[in-house]
């Protein structure tokens, strides 16, 4: 009798192999949350490629600024651009003035109804969030319904589908498994899921059986069906926080905000072309003892 | 001679916007003046409140502002983010916010000045507020009660939603639609006008009628004689400084007025 031997699988790549299945005009969603959890190790991968005209859905800070710096967004999805204790985001600010992208921006509760519609193939989830205000104005491809059991007028939120989702994790394995340390998971796990593919960075790659543990397997939102690929990428959040393992470098944060227009240029040679991002930004122990944010 | 300042005034005017609230409310308390107006009513009289860390807990005091020392929020319950749309929507929460603009509506705007697409300043996004406004309880602070903040016909974009019935189906407000107070340097207002109009509801010691019918961009509503907002206790002030050792209150106005105008 012959026996199929099925390969074991192994999602282990690098953040060059996660980008360069990446492709001009793509949707792609970016997990995390303002300046909490960012995946910016595979955003400034994608600033050195030659991607371009990229629908961006994000609750968005430094990621969503930055690929708007570099001219790299056709359209954002967005319920907000922050970096949180730095409330405004300057290079968001800057792109935003000049008209530089087409904008769908709705209620951040819209947002994950959206992600939530399409990850279980429904055209669209009802909420009253909308009514009244200019997201309708400015989103008029967004439907106005009317509930069929009683007649009240709801907000119809369409599906947002995802090409690709990218989020950071603490820690993952070769299968896809991942498990996120912070105290939010955010929507990260909805992002996944509206997403053809997702891929993650992770700070270490642990064994399957490491998960095996009271304090990890309840916060492992991701399952790894959704999982195309996984890169390690330690710290790979940075600038951005990754709690509990390190807080929010505000420092660089607001210097990177002050480098709009002509400072651009700079920022990227020093901190997106480096060979040695660790080594420019001040080192791996300066950003671990960097304080978890407080509100 | 008063011994309490502006800041502290509009910060107990503030916790008294909980006194109508259910006993259980969540308070979404977003900045200064709004975080401690809730952190005070909390620990007066509506111990019930609830409310979060700033990020993914529910805790049982308020936190203190500013550098916490050794301090470790008593956490009673996590509340992260998803949770807390799945909240707004079922109703029980109280967003205490400070928009840019505001217009006689109620409506309010976090997101551009000027034209939407070409905008002369890009500021946060709608944020949350479309979902706040039409769910849940909604009042508002300013800073600063200036013609540019409480704007004459329509905010430059309605990110929260307000009572303009010409922007609803069938000019039916939403059930949650629910706007309470707008506290700002100079007075107390609500929304108990004829058909939700803004109303002045006090004024704070020392200013008149007239500074604020002129610096607000439409029409108000007053009686003939309008109530004065009252002054903070000495037991509230006593709270406020273990609420906010530092003293960041004092950063809220320029110049840290003293609470009654003239006295500084």
């Amino acid at each position: 009798m012959k026996m199929n031997t099925y390969p074991s699988i192994d999602k282990r790549l690098s953040v060059k192999d996660i980008v360069a299945q990446l492709e001009s005009g793509m949707t792609i969603g970016i997990g995390g949350w303002g300046a909490r959890r960012k995946p910016m190790a595979l955003i400034r991968e994608i600033l050195k490629s030659d991607l371009t005209d990229l629908t961006i859905a994000a609750y968005g800070g430094c990621d969503v600024g930055m690929l708007a710096s570099a001219g790299k967004i056709k359209k954002l999805i967005f319920g907000f651009v922050s970096l949180d204790s730095v409330p405004m985001e300057d290079h968001f600010r800057a792109a935003r003035v000049q008209n530089g992208f087409e904008v769908m921006e709705i209620d951040e509760g819209m947002f994950q109804l959206g992600l939530k519609a399409a990850a279980q193939n429904l055209p669209f989830l009802p909420c009253r969030a909308g009514l009244g205000t200019d997201v309708l104005t400015h989103n008029p491809d967004i439907k106005v319904i009317q509930d069929p059991y009683h007649g009240e007028y709801l907000v119809a939120v369409p599906a947002i589908k995802l090409d690709v989702a990218l989020c950071h994790v603490s820690e993952a394995d070769q299968l896809g498994n991942s498990f996120i340390g912070g105290p939010d998971v955010f929507f990260d796990e909805w992002f996944c899921r509206a997403a053809d593919k997702a891929f993650l960075t992770t700070e270490k790659f642990v064994e399957t059986s490491s998960f095996d543990d009271d304090a990890k397997i309840m916060r492992m939102p991701i399952e790894r069906s959704l999982v195309a690929g996984v890169a390690e990428a330690p710290l790979g959040a940075h600038p951005t926080s990754n709690g509990p393992d390190y807080g929010i470098d505000v420092a660089h944060l607001k210097a990177y905000n002050a480098a709009t227009g002509d400072g651009w240029a700079d920022y990227v040679k020093s901190f997106v072309e480096t060979e040695d991002y660790l080594d420019a930004v001040g080192g791996a122990e300066h950003i671990r003892s960097l304080p978890l944010p407080i509100f | 001679m008063s011994n309490f300042s502006l800041a502290e005034l509009c910060i107990a005017a503030g916790a008294e916007i909980f006194q109508d609230e259910t006993p259980e409310v969540f308070a979404t308390l977003i900045g200064l003046v709004p975080r401690l107006a809730g952190s005070l009513a909390k620990k007066t009289f509506l111990p019930g409140l609830m409310m979060s860390d700033g990020e993914y807990y529910f805790v049982s005091e308020p936190v203190p502002v500013g550098p916490r020392g050794g301090y470790q929020p008593k956490r009673e319950g996590q509340i992260g983010y998803e949770r807390v749309f799945d909240l707004i929507a079922k109703g029980n929460r109280h967003a205490f916010v400070g928009p840019v603009q505001a217009d006689r509506f109620g409506q309010m705007n976090l997101s551009v000045i000027g034209n939407y697409n070409k905008p002369r300043a890009a500021l946060l996004g709608v944020r949350g507020f479309p979902g706040n406004t039409v769910n849940n309880r909604t009042s508002m602070f300013f800073a600063s009660h200036n013609t540019r903040a409480l704007v004459s016909g329509e905010v430059d974009m309605v990110s929260g939603a307000g009572y303009n019935r010409d922007r609803y189906p069938v000019g039916k407000f939403p059930p949650g639609l629910d706007h309470r107070r707008i506290i700002t340097n100079l007075c107390v207002m609500d929304f108990e006008g004829a058909d939700h109009a803004i109303r002045v509801r006090s004024l704070h010691p020392g200013v008149k009628i007239e500074e604020v019918i002129e610096n607000t961009g439409f029409d108000l509503v007053y009686a003939d004689t309008i109530a004065e907002t009252p002054a903070p206790t000495d037991e509230q002030l006593a709270i406020l400084q273990v609420l906010d050792p530092h003293n960041l209150r004092a950063t809220i106005f320029k110049g840290n007025p003293a609470g009654i105008r003239g006295e500084d």
